[in-house]
């Protein structure tokens, strides 16, 4: 089963990624070759197994709820590519 | 002496007896890094300015003998001998160091400055080692050969026409070259063995949750993790020595007492169980792999280790699941890059939706694109039972398949790579080749369990073949000591050296 135009340009959409046309025959082609390969999953003896979902078994990781400030809000906010009094710059949400 | 050419545990004690003062040590590395870097292109950023003055702060501490107060470690069962101070260091540049740009290879996060050490460079920096750089990358460590990296192309030193492997292609070229004394990389897939064994020197992937990922910059985070690239086998497991350990801040590391990496190393195998599996010896590895591979199986056989072909038929399936589950955390892990608190951002935006996709557009290359994408894909609704969840239960199944072999045995013996270095260029527009790479090393992580890469030879151009040595979780102490010792036999060092050749 190959991916479609339609299927990559909505995946492209959730990802907020634009693939140009140009690009589209290479993007479907190499994940036509990848999704290809991992066929090979079909022929896995996994029947019932359960899934793998964390790579170990810690569960319920708590640490004590204290605050602790967070010393360097400069170096933060000097990353910001817009920044205004102190706080993020972006555009407009509600026209 | 040539400072440069000396391995870590060698200048510790150049140190201790006086012989060599850290600035000296730094200063020869900066010399070597400013007449190979043109060459070999090993670093984003070279930070030659903090890294002397620091070094001139610590040589003042050495003179006053104020140092074991202040760099004493807690754990008591650590030998005092480990002592780092003024050895200085390289760090992949994925992981974040406070003050220093960390661009994981990115346009995204070109002018990215972390205000925060990532946690393993905050155990370095409490040793008094010096950072000289950040070192190349494939772009978000996604990649085999490091081409994928935005900022620089690193060549091999053993053959500057040849890629260094990846992703932690920068450390390991940079520790061949003697640009630095050892790196810290980082392993998704294969990111530090690899690069390791086409560049002929040390790469230790530790069990997942031995060390800490805060700071590092999320690929696959169930997959990821930091580990040494070194010199020599007794340098890995002194910088293991100082990088593992429980971190609160990290919640998939491992809380438990600490061990002393070095003292496992004691140059005997007698007994120890070794388990090759013949399908790590097919078809697709070359014939010259094979051979130095067969020839480090009868060396091992001389020392007194019981070595036996065994069964362990996961490699594909591994690389598989690998793709499917390292994508689809990847296009989880990377939403996070938009535009808004850091990193790139582009001009010329109509409203928020487009400002996300025109800075992610124009600030990925075209690999995290592609694997964003698949990893979006994989994760859709239609799409998740058929890859994700399938993906998921043939982890479970090659967990299983490695638990049953250390039932049998101590330690396994595969290749790293099918290959030695292939050329710059050669794979760079055939993603699914590429990723055929990775097809000894992706089991290992999909299975949590540690490996160590080391050289066992040369091929007939002079170019390194490396050895993997997977142990059973949390078993570092027993393929530390197994790498060792037949380092000691073969002593690849002293008989092969980078020749910087170039066509």
């Amino acid at each position: 089963m190959s991916v479609s135009k339609e299927e990559l340009l909505h995946i492209a959409n959730l990802s907020d990624l634009e693939v140009k046309d140009s690009e589209i025959e290479k993007y479907l082609k190499n994940l036509d070759d990848i999704l290809d390969y991992v066929k090979i999953l079909e022929k896995a003896p996994i029947g019932d197994l359960d899934e793998t979902i964390g790579a170990n078994d810690n569960v319920n990781v708590f640490r004590k709820d204290e605050i602790k400030n967070f010393d360097n809000i400069n170096g933060l906010l000097e990353n910001a590519p817009g920044l205004e009094n102190n706080m993020y710059k972006i555009p407009k949400v509600l026209q | 002496m040539n400072i440069t050419e000396l391995t870590v545990h060698e200048l510790q004690e150049k140190i201790r007896n006086k012989e060599l003062t850290s600035y000296e040590i730094t200063k020869a590395y900066i010399d070597r890094i400013n007449e190979k870097e043109k060459d070999v292109g090993a670093f984003v950023t070279i930070n030659e300015n903090e890294a002397i003055e620091n070094v001139k702060k610590i040589d003042e501490i050495i003179e006053n003998g104020k140092l074991d107060d202040s760099t004493k470690i807690d754990e008591s069962n650590i030998d005092s001998s480990n002592n780092l101070a003024g050895i200085p260091i390289g760090i992949k540049d994925n992981l974040c160091t406070k003050g220093i740009k960390t661009t994981c290879s990115s346009k995204i996060l070109e002018n990215f400055v972390a205000p925060y050490d990532a946690t393993v460079v905050e155990k370095v920096k409490s040793e008094k080692m010096p950072i000289l750089g950040k070192l190349n990358m494939d772009e978000f460590a996604m990649g085999s050969s490091t081409e994928n990296s935005a900022i620089k192309v690193t060549h091999n030193p053993w053959d500057l026409d040849k890629v260094p492997g990846g992703s932690s292609g920068g450390s390991a070229a940079a520790v061949a070259a003697d640009m630095v004394p050892f790196a810290l990389g980082s392993d998704t897939g294969g990111s530090i063995r690899q690069p390791a064994s086409l560049c002929g020197v040390v790469g230790l992937k530790p069990t997942y949750g031995l060390v800490s990922r805060y700071g590092l910059v999320a690929f696959a985070s169930s997959l990821d993790q930091v580990g040494p690239i070194t010199k020599d086998v007794k340098d890995a497991a002194i910088l293991l020595n100082v990088i593992a350990g429980h971190d609160e801040k990290d919640t998939t590391s491992y809380n438990m007492p600490k061990k002393d990496y070095v003292k496992s190393l004691k140059n005997d195998v007698k007994g120890l169980k070794i388990g090759v599996p013949k399908e790590f010896l097919g078809d697709g590895i070359d014939k010259e792999v094979k051979d130095k591979l067969y020839e480090a199986i009868e060396t091992y056989k001389e020392l007194g280790a019981e070595v036996e072909e065994c069964s362990l038929n996961v490699a594909e399936y591994a690389l598989a699941t690998y793709y499917i589950i390292a994508c689809a955390e990847a296009s989880s892990n990377l939403g996070r890059f938009d535009g808004i608190r850091y990193g790139y951002r582009a001009d010329d935006i109509k409203d928020l939706k487009d400002l996300y996709v025109k800075s992610r557009t124009e600030g990925f290359g075209d690999e995290v694109k592609r694997r964003i994408i698949l990893g979006t894909y994989v994760l859709s609704s239609g799409y998740y039972d058929a890859y994700y969840k399938k993906a998921q239960k043939a982890r479970t199944f090659v967990k299983k398949q490695f638990d049953e072999q250390f039932k049998k045995y101590d330690v396994l013996l595969t290749p790293v790579s099918p290959t030695t270095a292939f050329n710059i260029g050669e794979k760079k527009e055939n993603p699914l080749e590429m990723y055929l790479a990775d097809i000894c090393t992706v089991s290992i992580n999909i299975a949590s369990v540690p490996a160590i890469s080391i050289p066992c030879g040369v091929d007939s151009n002079g170019m390194p073949i490396g050895m993997q040595l997977i142990g059973d979780r949390f078993s570092e102490e027993t393929i530390l000591n197994a790498a060792y010792t037949f380092e000691q036999k073969i002593k690849f060092r002293e008989n092969h050296k980078p020749s910087f050749k170039k066509n």
